[in-house]
């Protein structure tokens, strides 16, 4: 046991593979520290680092890396190309690791590829990486199936909880959104608190067992490849007659979402729908307003149907 | 994009027997349609592109194609089917992309269902036409673009790119005919006269693909450019796109290893190594030109920033929407200018 740290930016990835990180360098004998949620402050800095024109999203990573400055030894930053052929993943995730190498450089990366059309998986990207850090292989191995086991578990709990939400009798709204959106603490849960409150059932599009959703994506977009867009997609064709109401939401200028959301905008027609774009100058008020009068669509539907 | 429509056109007039349509010259009226009914924050070459399908569409086509590949090019197909679907025109799109690449299967396929009498050796020798014209066009477009600033008698390189692009659009080409054009327009090129300063400002223009090839998306910034009397050098041509990257990123990923490990998706690998080898050349200044959201080149960005500072070489960004005026552009063009002017003297 080394007392060495990993820090975690809370933002992008973290949200899609944070149970998996977590347990494989804990049990690689490291400590993580994770950066804090997404505040005004974090914005903040993470707009002194990266051009206006960025997504809001890269705004809040940027600013969670520069957050972690002097709390760990290592940070962490994958860079993902694609998952195989026609799985690919926005540029962005592409860039993160040269991007942030380039404007903090007195870090200590710690990085790993995933690209599986050049033979780099997540299992073997991340024995490298163990070994590099540990020189042993077993240890790696073996916190590695750990990490997964507890990866998987995690999602089926997660779809449990879906399952059960699903049941309840409460109109229901489909969030489409990136995990690392609607999770934030600045972005999504005001959303959710606030639909919550009016007395709405929350659905996430992300929780939907990911092989089932490439299935209905595939039926929706023929052509899509962006993998995090499908794993979304996805949830719109297989919850779209159990929902009473989709809610995309996005962060300007968000590049997949442009073409994908309006997309679905236009090819589904029986549903309510909106899209909420969120950018680092929103006025809550503006969107309280958008949500109140989307839910009383949504209620004033359901009074009438049933 | 740009002149390339030529080549484009013929290789399709020639393989299907059908009559092709171009769209008309891009105006402000294609912008402003394309981007009516294009989603507000998606890049600026959708909202060029759909304008130009209304356009082409307004004035009697039955057959869109569509190709691209990349970053969000490759979706575009997909969008703009369903959004001039939606505007209630009759027509049959085809799509050539296939996981993000354009597949010359699906080319095949698409030309032989049209053209029963077609077959694989036409198939070859036309597209070996094509590509020698895009060849030719990119070859001899360099030396023009270097020297169009000295030129003594007025519009007399453009003059010659003109009648260079109307002896290709004769529809009956064959390669030796093709490799003659080459040579002769390559004499023809050498023979203007031009007065150049041993010592004049080189400028290098890296950036996203479109906005660099299509000059009514960047405001003609090569002319402008050039008419200040500066050497331009561009190094994305559609050759280089089509034949010369995929063997290339390994090779620049190791000149640029001081600034990148990875690939950055799309040109971005490209704008950093090539800024950062026209530092160590001594060139006076780069321009990057991209359009509004390009997510590869906002990430190349910030590496360029640093290259600039490591190296005080100083770099203009232009990000082209919808919506640019030409004088704003051209106060940025010219401040750019009389700076270098001004770092040349020190």
């Amino acid at each position: 046991m080394n007392n060495k740290t990993i820090g975690i930016p809370k933002a992008f990835l973290y949200y899609r593979y944070h149970i998996l990180w977590e347990n494989f360098f804990s049990n690689l004998g490291y400590k993580i520290v994770v950066s804090e949620d997404t505040t005004k402050e974090i914005i903040e800095l993470g707009k002194i680092y990266s051009i206006d024109e960025s997504c809001l999203s890269s705004k809040i990573y940027l600013g969670h890396v520069a957050s972690l400055k002097d709390k760990c030894d290592y940070i962490l930053i994958p860079r993902v190309e694609n998952y195989g052929k026609g799985e690919k993943v926005c540029v962005k995730f592409n860039a993160t690791y040269d991007l942030v190498r380039n404007l903090f450089e007195d870090y200590q990366i710690l990085d790993y590829n995933l690209e599986k059309t050049k033979n780099s998986n997540e299992f073997l990207s991340l024995m490298k990486l163990g070994l590099k850090l540990t020189k042993k292989p077993f240890l790696t191995l073996k916190s590695y199936f750990i990490a997964k086991k507890q990866e998987k578990t995690y999602h089926k709990k997660r779809q449990l909880t879906q399952a059960k939400t699903l049941a309840s009798t409460k109109p229901k709204i489909l969030i489409v959104a990136h995990p690392y959106n609607i999770y934030d603490n600045y972005i999504g849960t005001p959303i959710i608190k606030k639909l919550q409150s009016m007395g709405i059932d929350i659905i996430y599009a992300d929780k939907l067992d990911r092989k089932t959703a490439k299935l209905y994506a595939s039926r929706l977009s023929p052509t899509l490849y962006w993998t995090y867009s499908k794993e979304l997609i996805g949830a719109i064709g297989y919850y779209q007659y159990t929902v009473d109401g989709i809610l995309f939401l996005t962060t300007f200028p968000c590049g997949p979402d442009s073409l994908v959301n309006e997309l679905m905008l236009r090819k589904i027609t029986d549903i309510p729908m909106t899209n909420i774009l969120i950018d680092e100058l929103s006025a809550d008020t503006g969107l309280e307003t958008r949500l109140e009068s989307f839910v009383d669509i949504i209620k004033e539907r359901s009074d009438n149907h049933y | 994009m740009g002149d390339y429509y030529i080549p484009i056109k013929y290789l399709v007039g020639s393989i299907t027997k059908c009559k092709v349509l171009i769209p008309p010259q891009i105006t402000k009226k294609t912008i402003s349609l394309g981007s009516k009914h294009s989603p507000d924050y998606v890049c600026v070459p959708f909202k060029y592109n759909l304008g130009n399908f209304i356009e082409a569409l307004d004035n009697g086509t039955n057959i869109i194609l569509q190709a691209g590949g990349g970053c969000r090019y490759g979706y575009y197909a997909e969008l703009q089917e369903q959004i001039l679907k939606d505007l209630n025109y009759d027509f049959k799109f085809v799509n050539f992309i296939e996981n993000n690449h354009v597949s010359i299967k699906s080319i095949y396929k698409f030309a032989k269902s049209i053209n029963p009498s077609l077959n694989i050796f036409k198939f070859a020798y036309y597209g070996l036409n094509t590509i020698l014209m895009i060849f030719i066009m990119d070859k001899l477009s360099k030396y023009p673009r270097e020297n169009m600033g000295f030129e003594i008698e007025k519009n007399s390189f453009l003059k010659t790119e003109k009648s260079l692009l109307n002896e290709l659009k004769r529809q009956k080409q064959s390669p030796i005919k093709l490799i003659k054009t080459y040579f002769k327009y390559k004499k023809r090129y050498k023979k203007i006269k031009i007065n150049k300063p041993k010592n004049c400002i080189k400028i290098g223009i890296v950036g996203e693909l479109y906005s660099i090839m299509e000059p009514f998306c960047s405001n003609h910034v090569e002319q402008k450019l050039a008419s200040y009397g500066i050497e331009v050098h561009r190094f994305t041509t559609l050759t280089y796109l089509l034949f010369q990257k995929k063997f290339n990123i390994k090779r620049l990923l190791r000149k640029g290893k001081k600034y990148l490990k990875y690939h950055l998706g799309a040109d971005a690998t490209e704008s950093v190594v090539l800024s950062l080898e026209l530092a160590k050349q001594n060139y006076d200044g780069i321009v990057h030109l991209k359009s509004f959201g390009c997510t590869p080149e906002l990430n190349a960005m910030p590496i360029l920033e640093k290259i600039s500072n490591d190296y005080q070489i100083p770099i203009i960004y232009f990000s082209f929407d919808s919506q640019d005026s030409d004088v704003a552009i051209d106060t940025r063009l010219e401040a750019f200018y009389d700076m270098l002017l001004q770092k040349k003297r020190k």
